[in-house]
């Protein structure tokens, strides 16, 4: 009974801020909602028995994505009434797809309880003696290794192109050059001389 | 009792929210980031529904990876953004039209 009724609770909530976030006029408010949302979907996995994924959700979209989202929402001085303002001109064909991909959908999902999908063969059985997290890190480790690995080299590729993308070399300031720094030998900074009573020394 | 239908009905509900947000903000660049990120979270909702009532794990794995590529996705887009709003100063879909594609 308390599982019904907490699943609803999420699947609610999930809804109501995922209209929320396309709604909402200022993005700030968006990612907020955005925030609430993946909270919520979150919770959802934990009633599933999802519990590595639930924490992933919150740590990784939560924790980084949103205030990714964020920290670009209040850095750029957009004028976002002005982006608002040619909103409602598209809004008539977009109900029109989302009620078709809507009723696609909800055709999948009755075909689906109507037994005619048979889906028998199971890739990866779920133990049942190993906890949530124990059997997504054997499969992790050594069946899926390679494409987890590539997940790795993926996350490296997005890191080193943000940093590269949004790098600005300015003109008007001295950064340190530590490669000419690196370099630099005591032969070329320092003269020892021996000038002569009485006279200067020629640098 | 709640079976795999109500997850897939939350699945395919949050995924047409996403399709018609990308309508709805067809100027603001960031709000549709956004709303790909809900269907990104509806696919995510599906696999993760099918790995649980299937008792197959591959779903969750798959699952991970989904939202591996969706950080990555969401950074690089947001990096483009960023030098989009430095070069241009406006973020309006409809301004974006330099490669005259």
């Amino acid at each position: 009974m308390i599982q019904i009724l907490v699943f609803y609770l999420f699947a609610t909530l999930v809804i109501a801020s995922g209209v929320m976030t396309i709604a909402s006029r200022n993005p700030v408010h968006s990612v907020l909602w955005l925030i609430l949302a993946f909270f919520n979907a979150a919770g959802l996995f934990l009633l599933i028995g999802a519990e590595f994924l639930a924490f992933l959700l919150i740590i990784v979209y939560v924790g980084a994505v949103a205030v990714l989202f964020l920290f670009v929402v209040m850095m750029l001085d957009v004028d976002f009434a002005t982006l608002r303002a040619g909103m409602s001109a598209y809004w008539f064909p977009g109900v029109l797809l989302a009620l078709a991909i809507l009723a696609e959908l909800f055709f999948g999902i009755i075909a689906w309880n109507a037994g005619g999908i048979a889906l028998d063969g199971r890739a990866a059985p779920a133990a049942a003696e190993a906890s949530n997290i124990e059997a997504l890190g054997r499969l992790l480790y050594t069946r899926y290794l390679l494409i987890f690995e590539a997940a790795g080299l993926i996350l490296l590729v997005a890191m080193v192109g943000a940093i590269v993308l949004t790098r600005r070399r300015r003109s008007d300031v001295r950064p340190q050059n530590v490669s000419a720094q690196v370099r630099r030998r005591p032969q070329d900074a320092v003269v020892n001389m021996r000038p002569g009573v009485g006279q200067g020394v020629e640098l | 009792m709640i079976g795999l239908g109500h997850y897939l009905a939350v699945g395919a509900i949050l995924f047409v929210l996403g399709v018609f947000g990308i309508f709805l903000n067809r100027k603001n660049v960031i709000v549709i980031l956004m709303a790909i990120e809900l269907i990104l979270l509806s696919v995510n909702i599906n696999l993760v529904a099918f790995s649980a009532f299937l008792g197959d794990m591959a779903g969750q794995v798959f699952a991970m990876f989904v939202l591996t590529v969706a950080a990555a996705e969401a950074a690089i887009g947001l990096a483009i953004l960023v030098i989009y709003f430095r070069n241009r100063g406006t973020i309006a879909v409809d301004d974006i039209n330099q490669m005259k594609g």
